[in-house]
């Protein structure tokens, strides 16, 4: 084989710290390198273009380029290499940028081993094979998961491009924390004014299949033809015949059943529609208050039903879609504020959280749209806001900032102060931060225009005195402890990933942070895609993130799918298993390894048994290579062989 | 290679096999935000733990190399669901196996580095380098070992 080396100096990233010269003229001596040399950027135009030219020059078969990770470059370099006519798999790269230059400022050392790191590319490019890629169809159907105001978006963009779409919601209704908010910062729009359109949109779009209260049971596949089982969880109403006229909920004699839409606030009926503006606008029945499954009696919602749709015997019911492609919107939860015990929550009735004051202040919420405590009814007067409860604190586990708080709690005390004049608003903070477009001006504003009060500084105990509380903190500004009497205090709970996200991930075989949030590709150049080829994020589920955001990742998501789909057929990688049928003694331990089940039986003549591998279905992890007692059967690009060389070389 | 520093001088001959999708990115993620490491350590890219035959753990360690790292996905967390499962078993036999060989277990550690994890990655590589420096020279199998030895005083 004839070899060329490229040595990349990346600028000085790498030459820096290590003399890239010596590695090209140590490359130079190995078995089989015809050329080597080194090039300053060796990704860019005219670097690829003499890997080009010396392929042509020098009648190159293979290629080492020894520069950054091959997560970074890799296809950049394959592609390179295929336009002058080599086979894109008789490439190799050796990492001496993350694994070399940057971990370590010892010239000498890391010399010594950007040579052995190249000795072992191309003792593995030695056994290289040209690999060709087969290529399968399409299915140009989108699934969602998470019918949120990202999922929402995600949907109607593929619907308006022709795609058919199947979005799937846990809730019996779509809308998400969204539906839940009153007014948006920073322009005071009505949430539901802005949202409930879309809402509509996505109930009256042909090509949208909507699945609300329900649930992904599994996902199988790979890209262009997942196959995903949705378990749709009995309502116990037939929403094709339910109207959603609401009788049933009037008549309903289960009413202490905590409102879950007004955050548990106020009472709703165990039958019930989510919320006025629900889609779908269907009766859901919840078992564990109504009084014909605990009690075994009553009957009510059935008898006055017009539609005659309630079914008390429904089961949960599972089906199958196919897609091409999916998007997670799965959103976010509300970090619970009993975490901090100095603050009462769940204690005292008058300290609530955001998303409950959100609900107070809504028009459809528990009081109509009137400020009220829950406690006795009372308008409140003094009102204590206190930032970061669950962001930027280590000591519960979240260090992250959820970059949200600081803009609802400003939007809210500026609400406060529009529903009740008199009022006074503090607020504890810790930092401001409002890096949007308008944002700080609006920050400005509830200080400047509305006179909030702004306290740099942690809440250390809240206590009760006679109907009021008082909030007890430090200004670190003044250097001097501050006492609040309030009649309310709302704790901006901070945004942490949702419940279920990471049974979720696992079944969609995504990668997820430390906090459960979903990984994307690459934290700044691929942010909406995946690990997984053909599965897309949108939204909260991948980080804390304000509206505009999540609908900018919806979109994004949307238009990745539609490039996905712009194409009739994929090419799958040959990056597969393969077997030697010679080899094969059909053990079938293969076949009980693989998690994707892309090895079956194959049947020669005479009825002899041999493994066989599905080329489009394999994904390449290597587990039947390393279970294959003879080593019949082998992973492509990571054979026995390749592996053993590159470990040989290192011994030599 | 005239000047020989100190440093390189004393290098120990380490490998480490890591999965593509955790823990190779967890080592990217090391050296992009610049954290420091020994430099003795060479790594083999591989798809998955799961794709880890204990005979490449062996070939190495009896053709004389120091100390052998496997890290991959976190356990639950496999890029492809349950590769690191069935790493996690042949591994872990592979690691009672190896005194039986004359091999010292300790020049073998695997773990899990998911591709967030830097600094774990840092901390890993660290100490696992510190381990074999200890350890000192593999004498590699047939020759005297740590085990021979004792076996040969008792």
């Amino acid at each position: 084989m004839r070899i060329g080396v490229f040595v990349c100096q990346c600028g000085t990233n790498i030459a820096s710290t290590v003399d890239t010269e010596r590695v090209a003229e140590a490359a130079r001596r190995l078995p089989d390198v015809v050329y080597s040399t080194t090039y300053v950027y060796t990704c860019s135009e005219p670097g690829q273009q003499e890997i080009q030219r010396a392929i042509e020059a020098y009648n190159l078969q293979g290629v080492v380029v020894a520069a950054c990770s091959p997560r970074m470059h890799e296809p950049t370099f394959r592609r390179a290499v295929e336009k002058a006519g080599l086979n894109r798999y008789m490439f190799e790269m050796a990492n001496i940028r993350e694994h070399v230059s940057w971990i370590s400022n010892d010239r000498e050392a890391n010399t010594k081993k950007a040579i052995e790191l190249v000795r072992m590319a191309v003792a593995k490019l030695r056994f290289n094979q040209p690999l060709f890629p087969s290529r399968v169809a399409i299915n140009k159907r989108v699934m969602i998961i998470g019918g949120g105001v990202a999922g929402i978006q995600a949907a109607l963009d593929c619907a308006d491009a022709g795609l058919q779409v199947v979005l799937v919601e846990r809730k019996a209704s779509i809308g998400g924390k969204m539906a839940q908010l009153d007014k948006t910062f920073p322009t005071i729009d009505c949430s539901s004014c802005i949202l409930g359109p879309k809402m509509v949109d996505v109930a009256q779009k042909e090509n949208i299949t909507l699945y609300a209260y329900s649930e992904i049971e599994s996902v199988s596949g790979y890209v262009g033809n997942f196959t995903v089982k949705i378990r749709k969880k009995a309502t116990y109403v037939d929403w094709t015949a339910c109207t959603g006229c609401g009788v049933c909920m009037e008549k309903c004699p289960s009413r202490k059943v905590l409102d879950e839409f007004n955050e548990e606030l106020s009472f709703t009926r165990a039958i019930s529609i989510p919320f006025p503006q629900a889609i779908p606008k269907k009766a859901t029945i919840n078992p564990k208050y109504c009084l014909h499954f605990t009690k075994g009696k009553c009957g009510i919602c059935s008898k006055v039903c017009p539609a005659k749709a309630i079914r008390y015997d429904m089961t949960d019911e599972v089906v199958t879609e196919e897609v091409g492609a999916i998007i997670v919107a799965t959103g976010y939860d509300l970090f619970d504020p009993s975490a901090y015990g100095e603050y009462g929550a769940g204690q005292y009735r008058d300290v609530i959280t955001g998303i409950q004051y959100e609900r107070i202040l809504s028009a459809s919420g528990p009081f109509g749209g009137h400020i009220k405590r829950p406690s006795d009814g009372k308008e409140p007067k003094d009102v204590v806001f206190i930032a970061c409860v669950g962001s930027r604190d280590a000591s519960v586990g979240r260090p992250y900032c959820s970059g949200v708080c600081c803009m609802y709690i400003a939007k809210q005390a500026i609400l406060t102060k529009d529903h009740i004049p008199d009022s006074r608003c503090y607020v504890f903070y810790m930092d401001i931060r409002a890096p949007g477009k308008n944002y700080d001006e609006f920050v400005r504003r509830a200080q400047e225009e509305y006179g909030v009060q702004y306290i740099r500084g942690r809440v250390g105990k809240i206590y009760p005195k006679g109907d009021r509380l008082v909030v007890q903190g430090m200004d670190t500004l003044l250097g001097v402890q501050i006492e609040v009497e309030a009649d309310l205090v709302v704790l901006a709970t901070g945004i942490e990933a949702s419940k279920g996200a990471r049974e979720l991930a696992e079944k969609l075989h995504i990668s997820y942070d430390q906090y459960g949030f979903f990984m994307e590709n690459h934290p700044k150049l691929r942010p909406v895609e995946t690990n997984t080829a053909g599965i897309y994020l949108a939204g909260a589920c991948q980080g804390p993130k304000d509206i505009p955001a999540s609908v900018a990742q919806g979109s994004a998501a949307a238009s990745k799918v539609l490039a996905l789909f712009a194409r009739d057929t994929i090419e799958t990688s040959p990056q597969v298993a393969s077997v030697n049928e010679r080899a094969c003694i059909a053990c079938g331990k293969c076949i009980e390894v693989c998690p994707y089940g892309a090895i079956r039986w194959k049947e020669l003549k005479g009825g002899i048994k041999k493994a066989e591998v599905l080329a489009t279905v394999c994904q390449g992890c290597g587990l039947c290579n390393a279970t294959c007692p003879p080593k019949a059967i082998q992973l492509q690009h990571a054979t026995d062989n390749q592996i053993l060389a590159e470990i040989e070389e290192l011994c030599a | 290679m005239e000047e020989k520093s100190t440093t390189s001088a004393n290098e120990m001959k380490i490998i480490g096999f890591l999965c593509n999708w955790c823990s190779y990115g967890g080592a990217d993620t090391a050296g992009v935000s610049r954290l420091k490491q020994p430099t003795d350590l060479r790594v083999i890219r591989i798809p998955c733990t799961g794709r880890m035959d204990p005979l490449f753990v062996l070939k190495a360690l009896i053709s004389g190399i120091d100390g052998v790292l496997v890290s991959g996905c976190h356990p639950k967390d496999c890029h492809y669901a349950v590769g690191n499962f069935y790493a996690r078993r042949r591994l872990e036999v592979l690691k009672e196996f190896l005194p039986f060989l004359g091999i010292d277990a300790d020049r073998f550690h695997y773990t899990w580095v998911s591709a967030s994890e830097g600094q774990r990655w840092q901390e890993v590589v660290t100490e696992f380098s510190q381990r074999i420096h200890e350890l000192g020279r593999n004498p590699g199998v047939g020759t005297k070992t740590k085990t021979e030895n004792s076996v040969e005083a008792y």
